[in-house]
């Protein structure tokens, strides 16, 4: 999963995000925020997706548990940042345990199906329960910690919570539980003779995947100071699904190359035309037919040829 | 009976189509068992059934005494079964010894433990492609991942299924070598197979499969001396 060459890119994106509060403009600083969490939002999908091999078409839900539960107990509870953020992610890790331990019993298709079904009752939730969540309003008006009013060092919280949380999804991949997850995506029946029990195994990774989701929805809530039912929404999603596609779900770094390209497109293109969602729907369609792999797919079978290429004229 | 394994009356089916007719065999400790037939008589289903892949409709499987014929296969990998499936099976994106590490279970009492060292010394090429992914293996080096990564397991049964399909005179030979050495360590060992010689060189004791049936048993002494049954069952 995590090459040596995937490493070097992940360390040098974070070494150039780290530069960004140097440029000492506003609009940057908020654009490499937004791609932190959306970037660490498609990461955790990408355990799924690309490590156990189940793909859940309804993340988002986690998100929204996430930043709702943050929202919730910094402003009603008035915990401090220190309490609520970890209970925040607690609590989806919680959530994930209990509508995980039901879909994992299902594969493939039906996999899909349920996730799908749970998050738009995660959504409904959001959007009809009033007193807690502000339906369809939203959760408007969360309050931060004083430090959150500067942007840089917003931004540098984001920053910290981000590379400790890609870290953290680092060693997992490299651990011998990232290898179990691939050994079952590459064949669970395989996995299953060999003594692993492949249902527990989707269910941690299914955990792990959520718990990631929800770290990167608390970030938002505090980034955006509100949390809304949108962000549970099917096409939120759908839209993570498309970031790991994009960048290529069988690689590390693959999603958040992913999350960049596609925060990116969208910010700049909705600025001439707000027909973004066929821009993406264009997109999607290219992938699926010429890069099934991803950008970083891409990458290797260029890096392939022109190393051919280097040794033919050799 | 202190059987490692008995096996009573099992029946399989796919569907509408029966694959086994109560089969019956047993595997004492130590003790090296061929199932012997030509293609599709039933040898890898009656692994599979015995390794809990395939559920069978009607029969017992015994492992030390205890009923196995439900349980997932998992459990019975844990319990100390060791399942080397046909046509080399590794997981092709993973590197040599991440396919070892993933195996890996904890031993059981009384038995030399299997971990990385002494399954590279047992299988010295492995050691030389240890991050080399499996996909990029050769076939020989592909099976011999299977067993080794069937070994991380630290089995006390081993099901090989068809080790020598496919493999070059030579690779086979070594093979059958490999196999020797692991019944001096003690293994009990089930072995499935087509090749008579291979079969008659390693075994204790022989069972003959035809459409789904066992149709001798005996040792490997008086399957040599029937060429009745060979010439009927084995030989093409």
């Amino acid at each position: 999963m995590a090459t040596r060459g995937q490493t070097i890119f992940l360390i040098l994106l974070f070494v150039a995000l780290a530069l960004v509060p140097l440029a000492g403009e506003r609009y940057p600083l908020e654009l490499a925020v937004q791609l932190m969490i959306f970037g660490l939002f498609a990461m955790s999908l990408n355990v799924l997706i690309g490590h156990v091999g189940s793909i859940s078409f309804g993340h988002a839900a986690f998100f929204a548990i996430g930043g709702y539960a943050c929202a919730y107990f910094q402003t009603r509870l008035g915990w401090p940042i220190f309490v609520s953020m970890p209970a925040a992610i607690g609590l989806t890790a919680v959530c994930a345990l209990i509508i995980g331990y039901f879909c994992v019993r299902l594969t493939e298709l039906y996999f899909a199906i349920l996730t799908l079904a749970f998050s738009m009752l995660v959504w409904a939730v959001a959007f009809k329960w009033t007193e807690v969540t502000g339906g369809g309003d939203g959760f408007v008006g969360i309050t931060a910690p004083d430090f959150m009013s500067n942007p840089v060092l917003f931004f540098w919280f984001t920053f910290a919570i981000v590379a400790v949380s890609v870290g953290l999804l680092w060693l997992l991949s490299n651990s011998t539980m990232g290898k179990t997850f691939i050994a079952i995506r590459e064949n669970p029946t395989r996995a299953d003779f060999l003594g692993v029990n492949v249902r527990r195994m989707r269910l941690i990774a299914f955990v792990i995947a959520g718990a990631f989701a929800g770290i990167a929805g608390a970030l938002l809530s505090f980034y955006v100071r509100g949390m809304f039912p949108e962000s549970a929404f099917w096409t939120q999603s759908g839209q993570v699904m498309i970031m790991v596609l994009l960048g290529g779900m069988h690689s590390f770094v693959g999603p958040i190359l992913g999350a960049v390209v596609i925060y990116v497109l969208e910010t700049f293109i909705s600025q001439y035309t707000q027909y973004w969602p066929i821009v993406l729907g264009t997109i999607l369609l290219l992938i699926v037919m010429f890069a099934p792999d991803g950008l970083i797919g891409m990458f290797r079978s260029i890096g392939r040829r022109m190393s051919m290429r280097g040794r033919r004229n050799a | 009976m202190d059987d490692l394994l008995s096996v009573n009356d099992l029946h399989v089916s796919y569907g509408l189509s029966r694959i086994l007719h109560g089969i019956s065999l047993n595997v004492r400790r130590g003790e090296l068992v061929s199932l012997v037939g030509r293609n599709g008589v039933g040898k890898s289903t009656t692994m599979r059934a015995i390794m809990g892949l395939t559920p069978p409709r009607s029969g017992s499987v015994r492992w030390k005494g205890q009923e196995i014929a439900r349980r997932k296969s998992h459990f019975n990998a844990k319990a100390g079964i060791g399942y080397v499936p046909e046509d080399r099976r590794i997981f092709s994106g993973l590197s040599v010894w991440e396919n070892l590490d993933v195996a890996r279970l904890p031993a059981h009492d009384g038995i030399a433990a299997w971990d990385e060292a002494r399954v590279f010394e047992f299988f010295p090429d492995l050691e030389r492609f240890r991050d080399r992914k499996g996909g990029l293996l050769s076939g020989g080096q592909q099976q011999m991942l299977t067993i080794a990564r069937t070994l991380m397991g630290n089995p006390e049964l081993l099901l090989l299924d068809e080790p020598s399909e496919g493999l070059a005179p030579l690779i086979v030979a070594n093979m059958r070598e490999k196999i020797q050495e692991l019944k001096a360590a003690g293994l009990s060992i089930i072995l499935a197979e087509q090749n008579l010689d291979f079969v008659l060189a390693l075994s204790d004791r022989c069972y003959v499969l035809e459409k789904g049936e066992i149709v001798f048993e005996g040792t490997a002494e008086e399957l040599r001396n029937n060429t009745e049954v060979q010439d009927r069952y084995l030989h093409i």
